[in-house]
């Protein structure tokens, strides 16, 4: 059987997979993206595209603000401008008690020396969000946040993968994995594959594939669901969540509202496939119509869920694997690996090409999955 | 809050669900039944409860009147009503969620019947979203309903019988045609006549089919025959239909209305998006449910009847109906399997004649190559503006399949849910890759089945208990 070989194969044709191959492509590697569907088949396909560093977990603050840089010149790096607009991120607080938890975590964040959140008052928060509701009173901003357009995104990183010459094998899925002398031979239906180091990429499927390989990670599965409504005249410009609610609210550049906020839908791994949950996704658009009463008559267009995959501290896995040599995994973004994309290929690249990488991701170590948990 | 509960949901209240419910509740089961229209009756029966008692009733014909005895036994056999009730979403279980006047509500039940009839086959054209183009299905329901009849005269291009009897009833109602486009191609009268021995057991129908076109023929409108492209021209709105036949032969008339129609096909969105499988209709191009004798889908209790099982018209709808409920009745133990056996074996012996007429139908009006190979101008996608040129370059590059050319183009994310564009995206990608479109297949539906508004979904979330 004709086996191909590469210097890297990576596995998932979700955007942490094509950004990873585009960054190995360009640090010179033969590399092939194997995607058991196509590309952005799942979470990538299903995103809202929030491009956020607003209250993120402290461990992911530096690489996410990376990241943030890389947006801002996303056109330079993919040859498109992915849709991203800058018109910032809002966290609004509909009480006292709900603004004052925002004022301590601008307060930690301040500390540690970052000056990307900021508390803005009743007045600041309606000239930047004026539909919103008046009873809200205040609002922790990064103004620098934003959102893509999440296909324009996947086409521009697969274009890019394509022009720096990696090898997208769709329709091709990892079903077994033998070890050789210094290699992985991967089996995908007809297709073999043989390469030195694998990236496992693989979303909510990754710890299926990481046992492939031998190295059992515990991990769960997310299906979060989304609406999407009629296109609208220009209501609102940055994203808009709200503290002790599951909102995420913004406008397209369609018009059309995108409404997430991470509320829960059902996956089914085995099948691929996840359905909406419509009792639940009610509290969504009753928040939505709760802090944008101008919304109440706007129709849903299509709702859906995406699978991926999520640890249970939300924080991603981006490291070696301990057990299995020549294995890297990323994934485990918990619901908020967009805006890393762009970063984690650079880490991924960091790691294949010289064992190591310079930037803080300690916190991602897959070991800390692994290891015994400590009783409290 | 407590979900309403049934034995039955029938969705949709025209030949098929009526049927159903009568034959459901004479069995002794619960049954819900919701519409979308304020009345009863479908699209066939439209509005014909306030229709019935006007000089209207008889502009529309026999067949049409039929329909207020039907709408009677329905309504007095015990099954609740919903008119003007939008179902949105089936979630399995089975948990069917709708909205009425501004309010979402729940309904449980145990077996779910389909009887959401057809639409109109998309036919897309260069124009044909221009002020002043419509189908004769919508212009059909705003004569049922409104009695309206168009103040100019109209030109009608098309196939099939829904145009013949548009055109009839247009004219009793007296409204002008200028003329008529016919699309039918050359040659199918032939094909089609190859089905003509069984299809004379249904002579009844075959003389009402010709009693139309002798009628139109009476009244001495202009007909073009063979007419394989369409062009609707005008600036704001419509002002010239430009057609070329195939023989080559082109024209050009000036046009304050169009209504076009190509044939009807099923409408499948619900059992699309609970899963249920569909397979190509090879006759009339189309996909449909795969279903069992008596109506049951790939999903256990999950049952289609009427023209969304297959297009066969009013009564063999009504036929689906009464075998579908049987075995509902027969699975909720309320008949014996043999009684329901029994009971069917004439409805199966009326559906055979009832359906003798359909290969003779399907072949004679087979829709012509272009309804499915738009020029690249043409808008395919009339929601998010996407021409069938775009979706040709996309589908070139990569060979994607019909999920990621929406997700690619944004064609087919729009409120319609595809319902315009998703066969003509089908059908694109299968002419570019030289795949057969029952491979192709239509890309997901996501719910909600119909637009439902924030503010309606947010209401289900105020009926909920405190948790």
């Amino acid at each position: 059987m004709n086996v191909e070989t590469f210097d890297v194969a990576v596995i998932g044709g979700g955007l942490h997979g094509l950004s990873s191959a585009l960054h190995l492509a360009r640090a010179g590697r033969r590399v092939v993206v194997l995607e058991r569907r196509w590309t952005g088949r799942h979470a990538s396909g299903a995103t809202a595209a929030g491009v956020r560093t607003l209250n993120r977990d402290v461990a992911e603050i530096p690489i996410s603000l990376e990241a943030m840089e890389m947006w801002h010149r996303i056109g330079s790096i993919v040859g498109d401008d992915c849709g991203f607009h800058a018109h910032g991120q809002i966290r609004v607080a509909e009480s006292d008690g709900n603004m004052a938890a925002l004022r301590q975590r601008e307060a930690r964040v301040r500390a540690l020396g970052y000056s990307h959140e900021e508390i803005i008052n009743a007045v600041e928060l309606r000239r930047l969000v004026p539909a919103l509701s008046p009873h809200c009173v205040g609002a922790l901003v990064a103004r620098r946040d934003g959102a893509a357009d999440p296909h324009r995104t996947l086409l521009a990183f697969r274009r890019a993968c394509e022009t720096a010459g990696v090898v997208l094998a769709e329709a091709c899925g990892v079903d077994r994995v033998d070890r050789g002398s210094d290699h992985w031979l991967l089996a995908c239906g007809e297709r073999r594959v043989r390469a030195p180091v694998v990236v496992n990429a693989a979303g909510a499927w990754a710890a299926r594939i990481a046992l492939l390989f031998g190295d059992p990670i515990p991990l769960e599965v997310r299906a979060s669901m989304m609406i999407v409504t009629e296109r609208l005249a220009p209501l609102v410009d940055p994203v808009v969540s709200v503290v002790g609610r599951a909102l995420s609210f913004k406008q397209s550049d369609q018009g059309t509202l995108v409404i997430g906020g991470g509320l829960q839908g059902t996956a089914d791994l085995e099948r691929e496939s996840s359905v909406v949950d419509f009792t639940e996704l009610a509290k969504g658009a009753r928040a939505a119509r709760d802090l944008f009463p101008a919304v109440r008559g706007v129709r849903i267009a299509r709702c859906w869920t995406g699978i991926e995959a999520q640890t249970r501290d939300h924080l991603p896995v981006i490291g070696a694997s301990s057990g299995s040599p020549g294995l890297v995994h990323a994934f485990g973004f918990s619901g908020h690996g967009f805006q890393l994309v762009p970063v984690v290929g650079a880490i991924v690249a960091d790691l294949v090409t010289n064992g190591t990488t310079a930037r803080a991701i300690e916190a991602f170590t897959p070991k800390r999955l692994t290891a015994q948990r400590v009783a409290a | 809050m407590t979900p309403t509960d049934t034995d039955l949901l029938i969705v949709g209240a025209g030949p098929a669900g009526m049927a159903a419910a009568v034959m459901a509740r004479h069995c002794g089961l619960s049954v819900h039944v919701v519409d979308d229209q304020s009345e009863p009756g479908g699209q066939v029966w439209r509005a014909i409860e306030t229709v019935a008692a006007t000089q209207r009733a008889a502009r529309l014909g026999a067949a049409y009147q039929v329909g207020a005895d039907r709408a009677a036994t329905f309504r007095s056999c015990g099954a609740i009503f919903e008119p003007q009730c939008q179902l949105w979403q089936i979630e399995p279980g089975f948990k069917a969620f709708t909205t009425r006047a501004g309010r979402a509500g729940k309904i449980g039940a145990k077996a779910i019947i389909l009887a959401t009839g057809a639409q109109e086959r998309p036919a897309p054209f260069p124009g044909w979203t221009l002020p002043g183009v419509m189908t004769v299905g919508a212009a059909q329901i705003l004569l049922k309903t409104a009695d309206s009849v168009p103040e100019k005269p109209v030109w009608i291009a098309g196939c099939g019988p829904l145009t013949l009897l548009y055109a009839t009833q247009l004219l009793a109602a007296g409204g002008r045609i200028a003329g008529l486009l016919d699309t039918t191609p050359r040659a199918r009268l032939a094909t089609a006549l190859r089905h003509l021995p069984r299809a004379l057991g249904r002579l009844g129908d075959l003389a009402k089919g010709l009693g139309w076109a002798l009628a139109l023929k009476r009244a001495g409108l202009p007909t073009v025959r063979h007419v394989c492209e369409l062009q609707a021209e005008g600036r704001q709105r419509l002002e010239r239909v430009c057609y070329r036949c195939d023989n080559g032969r082109s024209g050009e008339v000036a046009a304050d209305v169009l209504l076009v129609h190509e044939g009807v096909v099923p409408n499948i969105h619900v059992p699309l998006t609970l899963g249920c499988n569909v397979s190509w209709h090879v006759d009339q191009q189309c996909f449909v449910p795969v279903l069992d004798v008596w109506g049951e889908t790939s999903k256990q209790n999950v049952f289609v009847a009427g023209d969304g099982a297959g297009i066969g018209g009013a009564e063999v709808a009504e036929i689906r109906g009464r075998l579908a409920a049987l075995r509902v009745a027969s699975r909720l133990g309320m008949l014996s399997e043999d009684d329901a056996v029994a009971a069917a074996r004439p409805e199966f012996v009326a559906l055979a004649r009832a359906l003798a007429l359909r290969p003779f139908l399907d072949a004679l009006f087979a829709p012509r190559l272009q309804v499915f190979a738009p020029a690249d101008e043409t808008l395919a996608c009339r929601c998010e503006e996407v021409t069938a040129g775009e979706l040709r370059a996309r589908a070139a590059e990569g060979r994607p399949g019909v999920n990621q050319l929406k997700a690619f183009t944004r064609a087919g994310m729009g409120p319609c849910q595809g319902r315009q564009c998703a066969y003509t995206m089908a059908h694109i990608i299968a002419a570019i890759q030289h795949r057969p479109v029952a491979e192709v297949g239509l890309f997901r539906m996501r719910p909600p089945l119909k637009p439902v508004t924030l503010g309606e979904l947010a209401s289900l979330d105020e009926q909920e208990p405190a948790r």
